[in-house]
C-alpha cells in the first residue's frame, strides 16, 4: 500500500484499476530527405489536412456539447491547421526534398520556438496547441495511432501527466472513474472539464507517473486530494463504505434541490445564490437556486481603465434578469473602494480603508456613476423580477439620498420615455452594527434587508477579517452576532417585510437552524452549498 | 489600398479566441490583409502570425487592406474590434 497527495479537483471517490495514459509522441527525423517529387508530397499534405480537419471538427462538435467555452480552441486548431504561413514553409522544405514529416515538424517548431519565447503567458500557452495539431498531423501521416482515450478498455482511473484538449474531446466517458495526473492545478483543463462531469479527480500528485502501473488498484478521493495504491482490504473497506455514503447523499441531494424546499414547522424559505459575474448564471442554476438573493456588480468596474457604459451594464443585468425569469434577482449597487484600486475613480489613498470612502459612501459621492448604474438596472428591470439593493448602509440619510436619486432617475427615464418596471423592492446591506441596532428605524425607508455576515463580524468585533492573527474574533455564533441578526429580522417582520442573508454564514449548516429559529426569510449562499442547505432546512423545525 | 489604426480593447488582446476570429473574418474577404504592431507586421490570414504580433489590451495596431474588396474588409474588421470581438463583459 502506498498513499500519495494532490490537490482534490473533483469531488467524489473513485475506486478501481488504473490506466496509464502516455500517449508517445512519433519520431521523426527531422533533416530526413528523400526523392518523391513534390506534387506527391504535396497531394498528401492536403488529404491528410483535410482528414485532420473533419477531426478536430468532430472534437469541437463533441465538446460543445458539455463545454462551450472548451471548445473554441478547437476553432483556433483548425485555423493552425491551415495557415498558409505555416503551409507555405511545408511546401519550400518540400521543394528541398525533406519528407513530408520532416517539413511538416521543421515547419511547426519555428512557430513553436516564436510563440514558446513569447512573455504573455496567455500567448507562451498557444504554443502547446500548435504542437497538439502537429501532433496530429504527424500521426495522419504516418498512418499510425497513437494511444487514445477514446476506448478504455476497462473501467479504470485515468493517470497521465495532464490533458489536453484534444486528449479528453473523444473521451470514452463509460469506463472513466476518475482522473489522477501529476502537474497541473484546480484551474487546469482536467479540473474544470471533471469538475463539469462529475467525475472525481485529483491534480498535481507528484511522482504519480512512475509510482503507478497498469491494472493497479487504487482509490482516489476528490475531497481531500489522497491517492492510495494497492489499498489493504481494511483501507479498501473503509473507502467503500465512504463511497457509498458519498454516493446516497450526493443522490439525496439531487432529490432536493431544485424543490422549493419549507421547514418541517411549514415555512417555505427562499435559497438563493450569490454570484459574482453573467458566467455562474448557470453554475446557479444547475444548483438549484430559487433567485439570486446577490449579484454582485463589481466585476463589471474592475480591471478596467474607464467606468463601463450603461449599456454594458444594461446588457449585463439583463441576461441575469433574462436567465432566471420571474425568480427574483437582487442587484447590490457598487461595493467598491478601500482596498480595491480603481485608478478611474481618483480615490484618495486612506489610512484605514474599510472604515473609508467603500460602497454606498463612494456612489453618493460619485452622483454620476451611481446613476448610470442605476438607469442600468431600472432599464433592465422590464426583463425579470429584479430587486435592488444599496451595500454599507449606516445610518438612514444614506438611504434616503439614494432614494432621492432613484426617484429622479425613474423621473428622467419617464421624461424619455424609457420602459421600466414601476414597482419593484429596494433594500439595503445590513452589515454595520449600527444599521442593525437602528433596524426598526431604516426599515420605513426599504422593503426588506440582506444580512452581510462577513462585515458585520469584522465591524462588530473591530477585526480584519483578512488577518490571520485576529481571526480567533471570527465568530459567526458569537451572541453578540446573533443578537444584532435577531434584532434586524424582528425589525422587519414588525412591519410585514423580509430579511435575508447573504454572508458566508448563510451556507453554514451549523448556523443555518439558528438563523431558521430567529425566522429568516431567505438564504443565499455560494451556488455549491445550495443543495446541501436545501436539505438541512427540510430536517428543521 | 487603405489603412486604418485600432486601439484593441478587449480583455485579452488577440489572444487564441479574438485571433481566431479576426483570421475567420479576414479570411472571407479576397483582399490582402496586414496588422502593423510597432515594426512588427503580420499576415492576418495566418493565426500563427497574428499570434506572434502579441498584441495585448489597449495595443494600438495598424490595419492595411488592399484588393478589389478592401472596403467590406475593412468595414467587417472594424466591426469586429469594436464589439470587442463579442466578448461579454
Amino acid at each position: 500500500m502506498k498513499q500519495l497527495k494532490g490537490i482534490g479537483a473533483s469531488t467524489g471517490i473513485a475506486i478501481g484499476k488504473i490506466f496509464m495514459y502516455t500517449p508517445k509522441q512519433l519520431p521523426v527525423n527531422a533533416e530526413e530527405k528523400d526523392s518523391l517529387p513534390f506534387s506527391e508530397k504535396k497531394e498528401i499534405l492536403e488529404r491528410v489536412i483535410n482528414a485532420a480537419e473533419k477531426e478536430i471538427d468532430a472534437l469541437y462538435k463533441n465538446t460543445r456539447k458539455n463545454a462551450e467555452k472548451e471548445a473554441e480552441i478547437f476553432q483556433a486548431h483548425i485555423l493552425f491547421l491551415k495557415d498558409p504561413t505555416i503551409i507555405k514553409k511545408i511546401d519550400e522544405l518540400l521543394k528541398q526534398n525533406f519528407t513530408l514529416p520532416a517539413a511538416v515538424k521543421k515547419a511547426f517548431e519555428e512557430s513553436v520556438a516564436i510563440m514558446e519565447k513569447m512573455e504573455n503567458p496567455y500567448f507562451k500557452a498557444r504554443a502547446k496547441d500548435l504542437r497538439d495539431v502537429e501532433e496530429r498531423l504527424l500521426r495522419k501521416i504516418s498512418g499510425i495511432e497513437t494511444q487514445s482515450l477514446s476506448s478504455i478498455p476497462y473501467p479504470a482511473i485515468i493517470v497521465a501527466k495532464d490533458l489536453t484538449p484534444s486528449d479528453t474531446a473523444s473521451l470514452d466517458r463509460k469506463n472513466v472513474l476518475g482522473f489522477v495526473t501529476e502537474t497541473g492545478g484546480i484551474t487546469s483543463h482536467t479540473a474544470i472539464l471533471a469538475e463539469a462531469l462529475g467525475i472525481p479527480a485529483v491534480v498535481g500528485v507528484r511522482n504519480i507517473l512512475s509510482e503507478a502501473k497498469n491494472g493497479m488498484l487504487a482509490i482516489l478521493d476528490g475531497s481531500t486530494g489522497d491517492i492510495i495504491l494497492e489499498p489493504d482490504e481494511t483501507t479498501l473497506a473503509r473507502y467503500r463504505q465512504k463511497k457509498e455514503q458519498y454516493e446516497r447523499e450526493k443522490k439525496e441531494l439531487e432529490k432536493v434541490k431544485f424543490l422549493s424546499v419549507s421547514t418541517k414547522s411549514g415555512k417555505t424559505i427562499e435559497v438563493s445564490a450569490n454570484i459574482g459575474k453573467t458566467d455562474d448564471i448557470n453554475i446557479a442554476i444547475n444548483s438549484g437556486a430559487d433567485g439570486i438573493g446577490l449579484f454582485r456588480t463589481e466585476f463589471l468596474f474592475l480591471d478596467r481603465e474607464i467606468p463601463p457604459s450603461e449599456e454594458e451594464q444594461f446588457n449585463a443585468y439583463k441576461k441575469v434578469l433574462e436567465a432566471f425569469g420571474s425568480k427574483p434577482v437582487i442587484i447590490r449597487t457598487l461595493d467598491i473602494g478601500g482596498d480595491k484600486q480603481i485608478p478611474y475613480l481618483g480615490l484618495e489613498k486612506e489610512l484605514n480603508p474599510f472604515l473609508g470612502v467603500r460602497a454606498i459612501r463612494l456612489c453618493l459621492k460619485n452622483k454620476g456613476l451611481f446613476k448610470t448604474q442605476l438607469r442600468a438596472i431600472l432599464r433592465a428591470s422590464i426583463y425579470g423580477n429584479v430587486k435592488i439593493m444599496y451595500p454599507m448602509i449606516a445610518i438612514k440619510d444614506e438611504i434616503i439620498e439614494a432614494n432621492n436619486l432613484l426617484k429622479t432617475v425613474k423621473k428622467e427615464l419617464t421624461e424619455e420615455g424609457v420602459a421600466y418596471k414601476k414597482d419593484f423592492e429596494v433594500g439595503i446591506m445590513v452589515e454595520i452594527p449600527s444599521a442593525a441596532l437602528n433596524a426598526d428605524e431604516l426599515i420605513k425607508y426599504v422593503d426588506f434587508f440582506s444580512i452581510g455576515t462577513n462585515d458585520l463580524i469584522q465591524y462588530t468585533f473591530a477585526a480584519d477579517r483578512t488577518n490571520r492573527n485576529v481571526s480567533y474574533l471570527y465568530n459567526p455564533l458569537h451572541p453578540s452576532i446573533l443578537k444584532l441578526i435577531e434584532m434586524t429580522i424582528k425589525a422587519s417582520h414588525k412591519h410585514n417585510k423580509w430579511t435575508g442573508m447573504c454572508g458566508e454564514m448563510a451556507g453554514d449548516p451549523k448556523a443555518i437552524p439558528i438563523l431558521l429559529k430567529m425566522g429568516i426569510d431567505e438564504l443565499s449562499m455560494s451556488p455549491s452549498k445550495i443543495p446541501n442547505a436545501k436539505k438541512l432546512i427540510m430536517e428543521t423545525e | 489600398m487603405i489603412t486604418k489604426r485600432f486601439v484593441v480593447k478587449n480583455k485579452v488582446g488577440l489572444h487564441a479566441r479574438p485571433a481566431a476570429e479576426f483570421v475567420q473574418t479576414v479570411n472571407k474577404f479576397r483582399s490582402e490583409v496586414k496588422i502593423k504592431k510597432g515594426e512588427k507586421e503580420a499576415n492576418a490570414k495566418s493565426i500563427v502570425e497574428v499570434l506572434s504580433l502579441g498584441v495585448e489590451r489597449n495595443n494600438e495596431i495598424e490595419v492595411i487592406v488592399s484588393g478589389e474588396d478592401e472596403k467590406q474588409a475593412l468595414e467587417a474588421i472594424e466591426h469586429l474590434i469594436n464589439s470587442n470581438f463579442g466578448e461579454k463583459e
